[in-house]
């Protein structure tokens, strides 16, 4: 046993007791000058995942997980605890199979790395140590990028794009409206997390409006013209809620330029739009620690390599999910599982100084449009000059002209689609 | 630094013979199929598991996928996206797996 992996222990014993079990699962290093030590901040669908691959693609590399909540709430799905068709307890998810792993969970919140050293602080004060660390923080709200959306706001007028209490708000504002208020929603500008995520929640609102308060109506207001699934939605839209929700895109004056949270009011070009809920769904960015590590460009997300998943800014650091600059796969639970698995792979390859395998990688989106009513966006990708591409020829989204029983089907994969991957990631 | 990276290897290979030696790993595009089709036989889902089925029948229904002689909801659009040689390492790394 080595210095550092005493230090880690001590660490562990002061901080997390769940930890402090699984590395007593961990085999003694063999290696003179002791095992890997890959550091992975963010325990959500990119970082768990990436936690458990490493740990399975070569089970000497001590891993730990720093995740600053004890239990994840994953935001798949969420939508349809908004539209009250599901519990937000369905929602969520805890560490223990992760720990069990032998992978050392470290309940605590990043503050500060140094690629010098290789450390990464934390706010209890202590510091691990890493041959190679990825960062999976996922994403965070640019407060006052949309002027007038700033936290307090948030409490009045929920996001809900980060799932959890956000996301029961929401589904109390709605359950609380008068029968024939309006429900606004704004929808924000690319890049964001979930692409087809804002087009879901406004057919699962409309689907809660229809059923129980038939007299309301939604309108969303959209800083673009195009969007994901957009003729699936658009057909699926005019088919089962003609009368519940309206669509406004950019050209028609649907960009939101400020909001007016006293007024529960939002302002476009053309106008002002009150509602009795409003559902703002803000512009993001890479969560905070990717600032901190100097791994976001100025776009606010974060530049990789497609085979490693290395920063392009700082050695060492790899990401993965909704944080980085993926070409063309979406910023999805799918492609954040599917990228920490191919991350996974090259870390553990360059930790026993082999060359990484060229990837190739899958997406498949599922929205659930309404109660057995769903529709899918699937991509292969490989990376070509630098860039995550697609593989001529494949992908694409669901048929326009499928019939219901179709629809049908990707309901019940979806669902099947969500026990799967939460299985594999916190099962 | 060769002679360093080559001493970590050689290092590494004699670890392998003490310990558990890691897992074959997957071929490219492999490891995203779990994100549908699960690892455990315990999850509730109407997809298939890959794991243990016969290479000969993955390949067979992953062309009957890409043809659209099978008619499928996602997998025509994913199938499309390997080669014939792709898809032959894939089955056979499920193939191995329990």
């Amino acid at each position: 046993m080595t210095a550092p992996r005493m230090s880690r222990r001590e660490f562990l014993a002061s901080g997390a007791a769940a930890a402090a079990a699984g590395s007593a699962l961990l085999p003694a290093p063999a290696l003179a000058q002791g095992a890997p030590r890959v550091v992975v901040v963010g325990g959500g669908f990119a970082g768990a995942t990436a936690a458990r691959a490493l740990k399975q693609a070569d089970p000497r590399i001590a891993v730990t997980l720093v995740e600053a909540n004890r239990t994840f709430t994953a935001c798949p799905f969420s939508n349809l605890v908004i539209g009250g068709l599901r519990e937000l307890g369905s929602q969520r998810f805890g560490y223990d199979k992760v720990a069990a792993d032998g992978i050392e969970v470290a309940f605590a919140v990043a503050t500060g790395v140094d690629p010098q050293a290789r450390t990464v602080a934390l706010n209890t004060g202590s510091s691990l140590a890493y041959d190679r660390l990825v960062l999976a923080p996922g994403i965070d709200i640019r407060w006052g990028a949309l002027p007038g959306y700033d936290e307090p706001a948030a409490a009045t007028m929920p996001h809900a794009w980060k799932a959890g209490e956000q996301t029961l708000l929401l589904r109390r504002q709605l359950e609380a409206m008068e029968d024939g208020g309006t429900v606004i929603m704004s929808a924000p500008a690319n890049p964001f997390r979930c692409p087809p995520g804002p087009y879901e929640r406004a057919s699962l609102i409309a689907n809660f409006l229809k059923t129980r308060k038939p007299r309301s109506k939604l309108i969303v207001l959209d800083a673009k013209d195009q969007f994901s699934k957009q003729r699936l939605f658009e057909n699926a839209w005019k088919e089962l809620y003609p009368d519940h929700l309206e669509w406004v895109g950019l050209s028609q004056g649907g960009k939101v330029t400020s909001v007016e949270p006293t007024e529960m009011t939002l302002v476009t070009e053309f106008g002002k739009h009150k509602g009795a809920v409003v559902n703002v769904i803000p512009p993001q960015k890479a969560g905070h620690i990717a600032e901190v590590a100097g791994v976001a460009d100025r776009t606010g997300w974060c530049a990789i390599d497609p085979v490693t998943f290395e920063s392009k800014l700082v050695p060492n650091i790899h990401l993965m999910g909704d944080a980085i600059i993926a070409g063309g796969m979406p910023k999805s639970a799918f492609s954040a599982n599917a990228q920490a698995k191919v991350c996974a792979a090259a870390i553990a390859r360059l930790l026993a100084g082999q060359q990484p395998e060229e990837p190739r990688l899958i997406n498949t989106c599922y929205s659930v449009v309404g109660p057995n009513y769903g529709i899918t966006v699937a991509g292969v990708y490989q990376p070509v000059n630098g860039v995550l591409t697609d593989v001529p020829g494949s992908g694409g989204v669901s048929p326009l002209d499928a019939p219901r029983s179709f629809r049908a089907q990707e309901a019940l994969f979806a669902e099947g689609w969500f026990n799967t991957i939460t299985s594999e990631v916190f099962g | 630094m060769r002679a360093g990276r080559l001493l970590a290897a050689i290092a590494i290979a004699v670890a392998c013979s003490s310990t558990a030696l890691p897992a074959a790993p997957p071929p490219p595009g492999a490891s995203s199929c779990s994100g549908c089709h699960a690892t455990r036989a315990a999850v509730d889902t109407a997809v298939p598991r890959l794991a243990g089925r016969k290479a000969a029948d993955i390949v067979a229904q992953m062309q009957a996928f890409k043809t659209g002689e099978r008619p499928s909801t996602v997998m025509g659009r994913i199938a499309k996206g390997f080669t014939p040689a792709e898809v032959e390492a894939i089955a056979a790394w499920y193939a191995q797996q329990k």
